[in-house]
Formats: structure tokens, sequence, C-alpha cells
């Protein structure tokens, strides 16, 4: 089971972006669990959010703790030590930035990607909404995931246009996010 | 890894949204509802179905749950099929409302979304809202996630309406813990449905209020009958344990999936200690069962499903000859050592075959049980089954609360 934690701020679609991959995996008659941390959410203000997506049914009803993947949304997070908090030994991070700014390090830390999701969002949708990206990128980075399930996930979140850009989105975020291992 | 699509009707949803859908299919004729965390998404769904018209039923919108509840049991006694859903403050604010439904033998079914209650204004998860309503003369279930929200709602219509019943029903799961929680949720077809609540139409008709017909509904205390009229209450209630078995083997037969009826025994088989919880911590219970299965522990969980009645019959079977029982309470029971679930169990103790019974306070509040308060219940469990000496009851995450109770 992977135990993903989703960084953000209120208004990036932090809790979309988990909900969107729990939908990916059990199209593919895997499961997934999706939820919110506990509180009040506002534009701005950190969300945290939280993704347990595996081959067998998830049972679990608590937050995460240590997850093994950690994916952040939101670029003035990456120094936190919050995100970091209880990071499993060879751990995973997503990162939304412009570029890989070669300053992140943490020990149990052995994978990082990163793409420009604001960036590839601003052209695609005309909004800095990062999280379609996101999904194609967790996609590619994990390796748990092709792309047509996010493709389709999307379906029950968008329609018409905007279903559209957003595929765009998550097929950029799956084809331009580099990963580098550490 | 990278299966293909299913091609089952598995869609990820909210716990909210699979309280609406089987309200939904449960085809409603009268629905009156107010909003309030976390049960909002319940009402805004189902307004949403009503105004595209997939939800063809009467939509109040009342200006308060007590308006709400009111509206219902009219609407109930009336002959209507009816829905609504609260939480917290809102089931307090409908209290009256509550008691006249049971006592009109009105067959309402809701959803409270569970939530704490007391005055220092908790906008989070626990069970005191149920606890404190708990001789409402309404039967209770409690679901663990979210698809099991989604199969309470359309039993308790089949419990409820039952010509043998004809009690209120209310389905609750936790707040924020299954309000919130996406997860893939199998949504069945209405004409399966339809099926299953197809039983009800071959029953006798129950008595209804007919415009020019004069009839009494309710007890009412000046009169004679009252005694009659509340032990018959206690007896439908007491034929609802039976019936609710049968149901949940129908619906079995029909849908594929089953919980055990009154509980759900999650193996317990060949365990020499078990937990006893309900609600969304029975999955983290049985995550941690699973992990320490593996490793040779012989535990189980039993899992509450009806509240009320309290299922006691059922609860000695599957207890009866364990070395000890771990009860798990997400609620306060005041002037007792102990949690309320655990000091109706203790009623019983002695019917248990020497099984020892210890008490865990955990949940309040939001407060997470993890797998490592799960851990440790079952460590303090596991001591009580080899004779240690244990503190009766814990309050798991907050220690302050043990020091002077001989805990750590």
């Amino acid at each position: 089971m992977s135990e993903v934690r989703f960084h953000g701020r209120g208004g990036q679609g932090v809790v979309t972006t988990s909900k969107i991959l729990a939908n990916a995996f059990v199209r593919t008659g895997q499961f997934g669990a999706s939820f919110p941390m506990f509180g009040f959410e506002r534009r701005g203000a950190p969300v945290t959010a939280f993704g347990r997506f595996s081959d067998r049914p998830v049972k679990e009803k608590t937050q995460i703790y240590n997850p093994n993947i950690l994916v952040v949304l939101d670029p003035s997070q990456k120094h936190s030590s919050a995100v970091f908090d209880g990071l499993l030994p060879g751990g995973m991070l997503l990162l939304n930035d412009k570029k890989n700014s070669g300053d992140i390090r943490h020990e149990n830390l052995r994978k990082l990607a990163v793409v420009d999701a604001n960036g590839i969002a601003l052209e695609e949708i005309g909004l800095p909404i990062p999280n379609t990206v996101v999904v194609g990128a967790f996609a590619k980075m994990s390796g748990l995931l092709d792309i047509e399930p996010v493709l389709e996930a999307l379906a029950d979140f968008f329609s018409g246009k905007k279903l559209d850009a957003n595929k765009v989105c998550a097929k950029r975020g799956f084809e331009e996010v580099a990963t580098v291992d550490l | 890894m990278n299966a293909t699509a299913t091609s089952s009707n598995i869609k990820v949803i909210t716990g909210n949204a699979a309280a609406a859908i089987a309200a939904k299919l449960a085809r409603p004729e009268v629905v009156a509802a107010y909003p309030i965390t976390p049960q909002t998404e319940v009402i805004e769904q189902i307004s949403s179905f009503h105004a595209s018209g997939d939800m063809d039923c009467e939509l109040i919108t009342v200006e308060g749950e007590n308006s709400a509840m009111n509206a219902v049991m009219a609407a109930s006694l009336a002959g209507a099929r009816v829905f609504t859903a609260s939480s917290s403050w809102g089931l307090v604010f409908m209290y009256d409302a509550v008691l006249a439904t049971a006592g009109a033998r009105a067959p309402v079914v809701m959803v409270n979304v569970n939530r704490e209650t007391p005055g220092i204004i908790a906008v989070s998860s626990g069970q005191q809202d149920m606890i404190s309503t708990r001789d409402a003369g309404w039967i209770f279930l409690i679901a663990e996630n979210c698809q099991e929200i989604l199969d309470l709602v359309l039993q308790a219509y089949r419990l409820a309406e039952d010509y043998d019943i004809q009690l209120p029903v209310m389905v609750h799961y936790d707040g924020f813990f299954l309000s919130y929680l996406s997860e893939g949720v199998d949504i069945p077809e209405q004409e399966t449905v339809d099926q299953f609540l197809s039983v009800l139409e071959s029953q006798p008709r129950r008595t209804v209020l007919r415009p020019g017909e004069k009839l009494g509904v309710g007890t009412h205390g000046i009169l004679g009958g009252y005694m009659e009229l509340r032990h018959k209450h206690v007896t439908a209630m007491e034929r609802s344990k039976a019936k609710f078995d049968a149901i949940d083997q129908e619906f079995a037969d029909i849908f594929g999936r089953s919980y055990g009826g009154q509980l759900e025994e999650y193996r317990t088989e060949d365990a020499d200690m078990v937990l006893l919880g309900s609600g969304s911590m029975c999955g983290t219970i049985k995550s941690v069962i699973d992990e320490q299965r593996d490793k040779g522990n012989r535990i189980g969980l039993v899992k509450i499903r009806m509240y009320r009645p309290f299922p006691h019959q059922a609860l000695v079977k599957a207890l009866k000859g364990k070395k000890a029982i771990g009860v798990v309470d997400r609620s306060l029971a005041f002037g007792f050592d102990g949690g309320p679930i655990y000091t109706e169990l203790k009623a019983f103790e002695t019917r248990l075959g020497g099984a020892k019974l210890v008490s865990f306070i955990d949940g309040i509040a939001n407060t997470d049980i993890t797998k490592t308060n799960v851990e440790k219940m079952i460590r303090m469990t596991q001591d009580l089954a080899d004779g240690k000496d244990v503190p009766e009851v814990t309050w798991v995450s907050y220690p302050e609360a043990n020091k002077d109770r001989g805990g750590k």
C-alpha cells in the first residue's frame, strides 16, 4: 500500500488531487481512499490531504503519519519540516516548482520529481491551479498508474472544454515531470 | 499492476454522497432537512438530485432541524416514505420531535453524522450525540465505511417500514472520518433496490392518517394504555434484532454483501482476546489485527452494527469464552468507570464465561484512533488475558487521565 500525503494551500485543489488519484486507482481495479486533514479550509491557508492506494482493500480510517510518498503543490512549503515529518526510508517527493532548485534533501528521500504544474496550468487552463498536472506527474513518478485511468478519472470532475484542457494538463504532467534519484 | 478498467458500477464517493445516493435509491416521497457540518453535503447532493429531476420527492427546505423532524414525522404518519439527515446540535435541536416520532411509531429513516455535542463547541467527530439520544426509542445502526453507509440506509428502510417493526431508524456514521472520506462504493442498480424494498409492498398496509378520518397517534400519558404502548415499543425493538439479521441475509443474497446483521465478527473464531468497537475505528482495528495475525497473535474484532436495541444476546454469543475483551468507546458515561458501551456490556458480564473486560476511551473530538493506539489497546487487553494488572479504564490519547488509575 502507498500512503501519500499532499501539502498545498486552499484554492490549489489539494483535496481534489487526492480524490482524482483514488478515482484513477479504483478504475484499474485497485483500491483508493482519499480524505482531507480535519479542520477549516480557507483559500490561501495551508491544506493537507491524504491518500491510500493499494491492490488490496484499504481498511484504515486514520490520518497518515508515515507516508512513503509526498506531494507538494505549494513550492513555498518545499523546505518545511512539517512536509517531511514521518517520511519513511526510500521515500519519494513530487514537487510543483519551476525547476529543481537542487537543495531539497532529507535523509529518507530517495526520489525527487519536479514539474512546473503552475506554468503548465496557466498555459492550458489560464489559471495557476496545479492539481490536474500533478495527478499526471504522480502517475509517471510513482509508476503505479498509466496515464489512461487518470484521464478517465478527470471525467468525474470536469466536463466539456474544461475536461479537455485538464486532460492536456495531466498528459503534460505525465510527459514533462523530471525525476532524479537522490 | 496496471490492470484494465473494470466495468462495475464502483464510484469513488464520500460517505455523505453514499448516504444521499442511498436515499435517492430508496425513492422517498418526502425529504425535509437543514444543513449542519459535517452533514451538509448530504443535503446538497439531495437538493441537486431533486433539481435535476433524478429524485422525485417533496423536498422541504425547512428553517431548522426541529421542523425537519416534525415534517418527516407527519409525512410518515400520512403514509409517505421519508428521509432526513442531521448531526450533533441539529439532532439536539430536533430532540423533542425525535422522541415524538418514536412514540408515534413513525417509520422515519435518517442519517446522523456523528459529531461531538458538549458545549465546548467541538466541530469534530465523536459519538456523544448518538449516546445522548440512545434511549429515544429509535433503532440505531452504525456504519464502518462508505459502502456500509449506503447499504445500511437501504437496510434501514426494510427495518423501519416492516409491518412487524414500525419504528424509526437512525443510521450513524462518524463525521469527518467517514463524511469526507472518498473511497470506492459499489452503487446498486435502481431495479435491484426496488426489488429489495418491494417486500414491504406485499405486507399489510400500516395505519395512516387520512383527511376527514379521526385517528389518534403517539402516546398520551393521561389516557389509558400508556404502559401497553411502551411495552409494545420495547417488544417491537426486541423483534427488530432477528429481523435485522434476516434483512442482512436477504441483502447478501441480492447484493452480494453480508455484514453479519447485529454484529460483524472479524477473525474472532480462534481468538483468545477481542476488541469490541463501532464505526470507522473498526477499519483501523481490522488493519492492525491483520498485521498481528501475520505474527501469530490470535486476536479479533466484534463490531457493533446495531446499537439500539442493545444486541446483548448476540454479544454474549460472540464473546462468551474469550479470555479478555477490550471495549473501545468514543463517548462518555458520567459516573461510570468506563465508556457507555463498556458499561452496558458489563451488565452481561456474568454470562460471558469468565471473560475479563477493560474499557478504552479514545477518538473524542477528532482524536485520531491511530494504529499505534489500537496496538496499545491490544497489548493491554492481552496483558489482562495473561492475568496481569490492567487499569479498568484507559484514556488512550490522554495519559493525564490515567495517573490516578494506576495507568501509565
